[in-house]
């Protein structure tokens, strides 16, 4: 049918559900951790990660062959995975842990997701040529997992992109990418991973159609130990606590009392 | 003879000025400032009159609107801090005839805030402090110059909220909001004030303190005198605190824009919506393509896409909040799922928030066409009431009637749909007599022939006033003014607002200088 010989792209797009990013964040009141009763979506630069995918395709047709986006999270990710469906993408796989559990740690994620990229090459033929995922979430802002799977995989990696054009024939991309006080361009040969920047793109809304057209598409759920994987922290969080709250002000009627209260403060003319 | 500024712009003929105003109040003197000074601190009182010689630019605010349509000349600004001390003021300028302009927020859209003269203008802003709040109960008692962004910052969390939400909240007071029965986002979900106001402590023109703060939900004990007050527009007295049933925060909230083919189907949509989401329906506001294409164009919100909009005549914005996101969810996708799979459907296309941020983007295509509006030229604004079925027959005769008038760039309609509200805005490249004379009468005259309201939610003010007569008949302007006769018998408090002067009978022929004010401002 396609006018082209050469294989068809696939992209995988990792997503998280965090709390969103207007919400006023709370300690909780035992010190281990936020209150995550919260309104949540998806990690805004995952956002922009998925709006890039479908652009992508938009501009190169017949060039990409699949979106795919996966979340590793507690039930509720699933929220998320709709979402990006919504937006454009084909299918989902969901890699669920319970409510309970801890967040694992971007050095598990970046191991899933490389469990993953793996199994869809072998068990699905369908090798992922792309990966665009945020350069952060910004619940922890580790910004790690990008850099930790180009390294488990042996993959290019092109962080902070703002500029993503892809060759499909040529099967590279030209990314330019955002450094300290300008931006560098960079060219590479896929499979790589692009860490996406907020200036790359402005994310759509989902519109209603495709909102139902979301519904029917197929969304693959997964345990960690499918996958063979452990998601157990290697670190421990002790204490979490809120910066120390400053002191109200005071407003004085006069040069005089300003004067008077400096001085109370033990303030005293040079 | 005089320059055009935009206090001569108030007054284009000299002998206006008495009629606007009644002939028996007296301007303010060294001695009543000296009187004032004797209980108010020296940070209580800004005047440009000798011994505090304060600068022009410190009255600055208080004398003038925040669109710069009206004027004032006032040279003493008063900002006391206690219920008594508002007493004593509003006690002494009774007894010395001097006009009184309570002031909140000013941010009211009809010059009803600003003195037409050189009243004192008494600013509620120091009265700033919470009374009492009853999370059980969600009654909140609160000073008249609390800032409504203020009182939902101190609800949250309480997990409750202000029953009403104006695009002005971060500047607007809770004082001014209920003397001028402020509408806005809320009210189609919790009501219009005179509901949800429980109580009011007042001080009237006396100066006597009128002490109706219950908190009580239930209290049928004779005349409710706090509902004169509410959407008095300070003529009647001076709200100093307000006791407020607030409702819970929802926990879920969602919206949704749709594009509609044609103005015909806001209706059967608006029926299909409230049937099918019923109890958390909480907006449904609508904008017709002018003022969609207009916000966009001035950045207000991210715009739909392309194909999105094609073939939109017009959009609606729903907004459901709820206590339970799931729940909301499922009725909002079966009411959407039953939209698009219609045979003929209602609506085009739509598109769903994802998250807050989107949710806030949706909000402010909506919200931001009155920026948007004041971005592209000068704006004729009117706020109507009329029977929905006619929003787009008023916009549409109105760009009829304006077809090819020089200056005109565009009219457009938008509104609260839920409350029968619509606003027109007419935008010019300058304010001109043709204009003003192409719309009024005519479109007041319009109004009162569809039984509708000159002013759905922004009040008389001083813009108005020569035009009440369109929305009430003239049993209720005279009971109205024996009213205002009986508070306020020497007419001090908001002079040349709300009602004109009966003094020497110039009913007749002020409205028609009134609505020549009108024009001149405009």
């Amino acid at each position: 049918m396609h006018p082209t010989s050469a294989r068809l792209l696939n992209i995988l797009v990792p997503i998280k559900r965090t709390i969103d990013y207007a919400v006023k964040i709370r300690v909780n009141p035992q010190n281990t951790g936020v209150d995550t009763n919260v309104k949540h979506s998806m990690n805004p630069f995952d956002e922009i990660a998925v709006e890039e995918a479908i652009r992508q395709r938009e501009r190169n047709k017949d060039a990409i062959k699949s979106i795919k986006v996966v979340s590793i999270g507690p039930p509720k990710a699933s929220e998320v995975i709709r979402s990006a469906l919504a937006m454009g993408a084909d299918s989902g796989i969901h890699v669920e842990y319970p409510d309970s559990a801890p967040s694992p740690e971007p050095l598990a994620i970046a191991k899933t997701l490389k469990a993953i990229i793996e199994r869809e090459a072998k068990e699905k033929n369908a090798p992922i040529d792309l990966v665009i995922l945020g350069k952060q979430a910004i619940d922890d802002d580790a910004g790690q997992t990008g850099q930790m799977l180009a390294g488990l995989l042996g993959w290019g990696q092109a962080t902070y992109a703002s500029k993503v054009e892809l060759d499909a024939s040529g099967k590279s991309a030209n990314v330019t990418t955002e450094i300290d006080g300008g931006s560098q361009q960079l060219k590479g040969q896929l499979p790589m991973v692009i860490t996406t920047d907020l200036r790359l793109n402005e994310p759509r809304y989902a519109s209603l159609p495709n909102i139902m057209k979301a519904k029917k598409k197929p969304v693959e759920k997964l345990s960690p130990s499918d996958l063979g994987i452990d998601l157990t922290p290697l670190l421990e969080t002790i204490r979490i606590s809120e910066p120390a709250k400053r002191q109200a002000g005071a407003k004085v009627e006069t040069v005089e009392e300003l004067v008077a209260k400096l001085k109370e403060a033990g303030f005293k003319a040079a | 003879m005089y320059t055009i500024t935009r206090a001569s712009r108030r007054f284009p003929r000299r002998n206006l000025l008495p009629k606007l105003y009644a002939r028996s109040l007296t301007s303010l003197t060294s001695s009543d400032l000296d009187h004032f000074a004797s209980f108010l601190p020296r940070t209580s009182i800004i005047s440009t009159m000798a011994p505090f010689s304060d600068g022009p630019e410190a009255i600055a605010q208080y004398n003038a609107d925040w669109m710069g349509k009206y004027q004032g000349r006032a040279t003493t600004v008063l900002r006391p801090r206690t219920t008594e001390e508002v007493s004593k003021i509003v006690r002494h300028c009774n007894e010395r005839g001097i006009g009184l302009v309570p002031q909140g927020g000013n941010t009211g859209l009809v010059g009803g805030s600003v003195p037409v003269g050189d009243e004192v203008v008494l600013s509620l802003g120091n009265m700033s402090k919470v009374r009492s709040f009853d999370p059980v109960s969600g009654i909140l008692v609160a000073d008249a110059g609390c800032v409504l962004e203020s009182l939902s910052d101190y609800l949250q969390p309480h997990a409750h909220l202000m029953p009403l939400d104006l695009g002005a909240k971060g500047s607007c007071q809770i004082g001014g909001n209920v003397a001028t029965n402020a509408g806005g986002l809320r009210l189609l979900r919790y009501g219009s004030l005179h509901g949800s106001v429980l109580g009011l402590e007042v001080v009237l023109p006396s100066g006597q303190i009128l002490n109706a703060l219950t908190t009580l939900r239930k209290d049928n004990t004779g005349y409710d005198l706090k509902q004169l007050f509410i959407g008095s527009e300070g003529t009647l007295g001076v709200i100093t605190g307000v006791s407020i049933l607030t409702p819970p925060i929802p926990r879920a909230s969602n919206n949704v824009i749709l594009a509609l083919p044609r103005f015909e189907n806001v209706l059967p949509l608006f029926g299909e919506v409230k049937a099918r989401l019923g109890e958390i329906l909480s907006a449904f506001e609508w904008l017709d393509r002018g003022s969609y294409d207009l916000a966009v164009k001035h950045g207000q919100g991210r715009a739909l896409s392309e194909d999105e909009v094609e073939g939109a005549a017009c959009f609606v914005l729903v907004e459901t909040s709820g206590g339970r996101g799931e729940h909301d969810e499922e009725k909002l996708t079966d009411l959407l799922e039953f939209l698009l799979s219609a045979d003929t459907p209602l609506i085009n296309t739509g598109v769903l928030a994802q998250s807050p941020a989107q949710f806030s983007s949706l909000w402010a295509l909506r919200e931001g066409v009155t920026e948007a509006v004041s971005k592209e030229g000068k704006a004729y604004k009117y706020d109507i009431s009329i029977p929905l079925s006619k929003f787009e027959e008023v916009v549409n005769m109105t760009k009829e009637r304006l077809k090819n008038v020089e200056g005109v760039l565009g009219v457009i309609g938008y509104g609260h749909v839920g409350d029968g509200n619509l606003h027109l805005n007419i935008i010019a490249s300058s304010y001109t007599p043709t204009i003003a004379s192409l719309l009024e009468p005519w479109l007041y005259e319009h109004v009162s022939s569809l039984n509708g309201s000159i002013s759905a939610e922004h009040g008389i003010g001083a813009m108005k006033t020569h035009a009440l007569k369109y929305s009430k008949d003239e049993v209720s302007i005279e009971w109205m003014r024996k009213i205002k006769e009986m508070f306020d018998p020497k007419g001090i408090m908001n002079p040349g607002k709300v009602l004109l002067p009966r003094e020497g009978n110039v009913m007749g022929e002020g409205e028609k200088e009134g609505s020549g004010t009108a024009r001149a401002q405009e």
